[in-house]
Parts: structure tokens; C-alpha cells; sequence
């Protein structure tokens, strides 16, 4: 088996009882998450915190609110602020005209890390002029995402390649005018950040909790086996108003599953649908 | 479709696209294995070289879905801009976390996922790139008891990966192009 050098492969068994004691000790359930990316993730938390298989069963069982930094740790967070931006050209014109024509506009950014997807389509909005009778609610499961997303602080690192996607989208302004840069960060603008309320939702276990015109959960199914993937997909019909739209993200289509007769597709390479009945 | 019971790993980068075209080219008309290439690429150019090899080549060579049986005689490439995985279920995955060895998809991720499901039934090449991914993969196909071939340094374009690779690994074959190219040739023959 493998050396040391490489080592710290666990057994596909020893994810199943790590999703197990992680079931029974909160209310996060892995069990239908890619367990190959998973397994992944839960090898590099032992390879970073030094831990073997028997030290993180431990801790998770006896270590107060180990359980939560653990699972933070194994959830994707990577993210981008207009993250394809051929996509955002594409929500400018076949979303936006439509959803111009409601005098509210509720938006979910669903799995919404740390907020970049929410900023930069509130951007959009404003660009669009709808900005203002517009709402975005960001979900996520982990908090520290969470409270970064609220925070909605980036580096200048990271401004600085997002800039380029921005750039991208055929802008109306720069994008320097949506944020205000300190030392070496920047904070995007509050008149966004007062339009978007971050807060917690499992879309494992959680039920739909408002009615939206656009959901929007990009590269967050990809986690997820075909039967968690069919619940989220019918969480999200049962969230849209008629005629609303999600969005998926590039690699992720309805093709697999039955629900796609509900909805027309409206971008096929950037998997944008409507729904229709 | 069926799912293979054996799949063919191909990891390259910069200085391989030549090479790899040529060995898909070659192999006959029905082969028992899944092919699975990873070549590290430019997302401004997506899915263009499945699309023009698919034409020109008249085979099933597509991008890899997530989700997907893995099935055999097909040819699937990594999607720009994602790790591919295998899953336990024999399908695919895809992964958006962080690049490994500056690339996503990241050979090492391939090949790693693949090793442990497939074992002995998983075969994996390492040809030419300017980097040091997929060396880490390969040796953890040879742990699990896969057959690992590194394209010679000396015939590569660049040869920084082949040359890790062998580095890497305890028992790597090093084999010459045209013997790469024979083994995909021949594929279906030799068993």
C-alpha cells in the first residue's frame, strides 16, 4: 500500500463511518456528497492537522465543536466574483430583460461560499438599473463562508484576477467604482451589501423557505450523488415562481434528470432554464 | 453502453497533444477499456479538441460528465477548468476545489481516484509537460497495483514530467513513442 511520503489514504469503509458519527453528532449529513472528493478532502484535514483516522474520530466525538470546523474544512469553498463571464453576458440578456418586468425581484445564490456570486450579480443588477428593487438571499452550510460573505472583504490578490473576469463581461463601468481598496483589501460597496442578506442553509435537509425569480447554484451539485442532486433539483422547482430561472453551473445539466420537462433551456452551454409548468 | 472493467489513464501537458492525438488515431475500431485523458489545457478553448478529434476520428470522444458510467470504448477527456474523478460507483466526478500543482484538472487527481478504484486494472501513461503533475499520481497507481509507462524524456517535447514521473516511481516502464503508439494499436490484442 502506500509509503509514507504519500500515505494518509483512508478506506472508502472509514468515510462511511466518519459520515455516520458526523450524522448522529449534528445535523450535517454527507452521505450523499461525491464520497471520491470527499475522501480527498477528509485525507488532506488529517494530512494538514497532522491526525490519524482514530485522532479525528475522537475529536469529533468528544472535542466540543471540533465537528464544525471539520466540516467547514471538508466543503469546497473555492470561488470567484463573475466566475465565467460569459455566463454573466448571458444572464444580462436572456435573464435580466425578463426579470425586469416584476416590480420585486428575489434572487437565491444558493451554496453561496464566501458571497463573490451574490456581489457580482448584484452588480449586474445595478448595472441593469433594478438594483434597487432587487433582494438577494446567499445561503451556505458553513459559517465561516458565511461571515466572510457578509463581511464582503477580498483581498486585493484575488480583486485583481476578478477584475479580469469582470472585464470580460462588457461592463457599463470599472470595476473600481463597486468596491473601496484599504492597505490590501477591498471592500465591496455598501449600497450591494445592504441588498444581499447572507444567512444558513443545508440544502440537504432544509426546505424551500421564500418564492424566487432567479436561484442561482453554480458548481455545487457537482458534490453531489444523481439522488441528492434530484432533491436539490426539486427544492429548487419548488422555489422558483412560474417562469423564473436557474442556473447551474457549466458542467452541471439537467439532461440526467426527469424534472428537465419542467423547464425550457434557455442557455444550453451555461445550463440557464426556465421554468415553464 | 458498458461499463468497463478496465481503464487507460492518459496524463500530458504542454508538448503532448501531438503525441496523443496520433495514439487515439491508431487504436482499433473497439477496444474493451475506458480511455481517459487528462491534458492540461486552456479554458478559453473548452471542448474543442474532443470535438475536432471526435469528427476527424469518427469515435466516441467526448468530454467526461459528472455522474457518468464510465464506459468502454470510449475515449473521454477531463473538462478545462475541473478535477475528474473516478467514483466508487464506476462514474465520473467532477471537482472544482483548489488547482493541484497549478492545474485543474490535475493529472495527480486522476490518477490517484482512479488507482484506488480500478487497482490492477488501471494502466497509466505520463508524457510530455513543463510541470510536475502526474508524477505523484503515477506512483500511487504503481501502490495499488497498476501498471504505470512513462514516454521517454528523450523523445519528449518537454520532458520535466516524464522525467519526475520517473523519479517518482519504483518500477516505471519508459517506452519510446512508437511503442506507445503500438500499445493503443494493439489494444484488445494483447490480452
Amino acid at each position: 500500500m502506500a509509503g509514507i511520503s504519500k500515505g494518509f489514504f483512508i478506506e472508502f469503509e472509514d468515510l462511511e463511518e466518519i459520515i455516520y458519527i458526523l450524522k448522529n453528532i449534528s445535523e450535517v449529513d454527507l452521505s450523499g456528497y461525491s464520497k471520491s472528493s470527499l475522501k480527498r478532502r477528509v485525507e488532506r484535514f488529517l494530512q494538514v492537522e497532522k491526525m490519524d483516522l482514530v485522532d479525528l474520530k475522537n475529536a469529533i466525538i468528544n472535542v466540543k465543536d471540533f465537528h464544525n470546523y471539520f466540516i467547514q474544512e471538508l466543503v469546497v469553498n473555492v470561488t470567484e466574483m463573475f466566475r465565467d463571464p460569459e455566463f454573466f453576458i448571458s444572464l444580462k440578456e436572456n435573464v435580466i430583460p425578463y426579470l425586469k418586468t416584476y416590480p420585486q425581484i428575489r434572487i437565491w445564490s444558493a451554496g453561496s461560499s464566501s458571497g463573490e456570486e451574490a456581489y457580482s450579480t448584484a452588480i449586474l443588477l445595478n448595472e441593469s438599473g433594478i438594483l434597487e428593487r432587487s433582494f438577494i438571499y446567499g445561503t451556505d452550510i458553513s459559517p465561516k463562508a458565511l461571515e466572510t460573505a457578509r463581511k464582503g472583504v477580498y483581498s486585493l490578490n484575488k480583486i485583481k484576477s476578478y477584475t479580469e473576469n469582470y472585464l470580460k463581461t462588457s461592463p457599463r463601468s470599472e470595476f473600481a467604482n463597486h468596491y473601496t481598496a484599504m492597505y490590501d483589501a477591498a471592500i465591496i460597496n455598501k449600497e450591494y451589501r445592504s441588498k444581499v442578506l447572507f444567512s444558513s442553509h443545508n440544502l440537504v435537509t432544509d426546505h424551500a423557505f421564500n418564492e424566487f425569480q432567479l436561484i442561482m447554484c453554480r458548481n455545487v451539485m457537482i458534490y453531489f450523488d444523481k439522488e441528492l442532486q434530484k432533491r436539490v433539483l426539486n427544492l429548487f422547482y419548488d422555489s422558483l415562481s412560474l417562469f423564473g430561472f436557474l442556473c447551474l453551473g457549466s458542467k452541471e445539466s439537467l439532461y440526467a434528470h426527469d424534472i428537465k420537462n419542467n423547464f425550457k433551456v434557455i442557455d444550453k452551454r451555461y445550463n440557464i432554464y426556465q421554468k415553464i409548468k | 453502453m458498458v461499463s468497463a472493467s478496465e481503464i487507460i489513464l492518459i496524463g500530458g501537458s504542454a508538448g503532448s497533444y501531438v503525441l496523443i492525438a496520433e495514439l487515439l488515431e491508431s487504436l482499433p475500431e473497439y477496444f474493451d477499456a475506458a480511455i481517459c485523458v487528462v491534458l492540461h489545457r486552456n479554458k478559453q478553448f473548452d471542448t474543442q479538441i474532443e470535438r475536432s478529434l471526435s469528427r476527424r476520428l469518427l469515435r466516441n470522444i467526448s468530454p467526461a460528465i459528472d455522474k457518468m458510467d464510465i464506459c468502454k470504448n470510449y475515449v473521454y477527456f477531463a473538462p478545462a477548468g475541473y478535477h475528474l474523478m473516478v467514483e466508487p460507483d464506476y462514474t465520473f466526478s467532477l471537482d472544482g476545489s483548489e488547482h493541484i500543482n497549478y492545474s485543474r484538472p490535475s493529472i495527480d487527481v486522476l490518477f490517484e481516484t482512479a488507482a484506488q478504484i480500478y487497482r490492477e486494472y488501471c494502466t497509466a501513461f505520463l508524457l510530455s509537460g513543463a510541470n510536475q503533475d502526474g508524477a505523484r499520481g503515477l506512483s500511487i497507481v504503481e501502490d495499488f497495483g497498476g501498471k504505470i509507462i512513462i514516454q521517454n524524456p528523450d523523445q519528449a517535447s518537454i520532458n520535466t514530467m516524464p522525467q519526475a514521473g520517473i523519479n517518482e516511481t519504483q518500477n516505471p516502464q519508459v517506452w519510446d513513442n512508437a511503442q506507445i503508439v503500438s500499445f493503443f494499436k494493439n489494444l484488445n490484442k494483447q490480452s
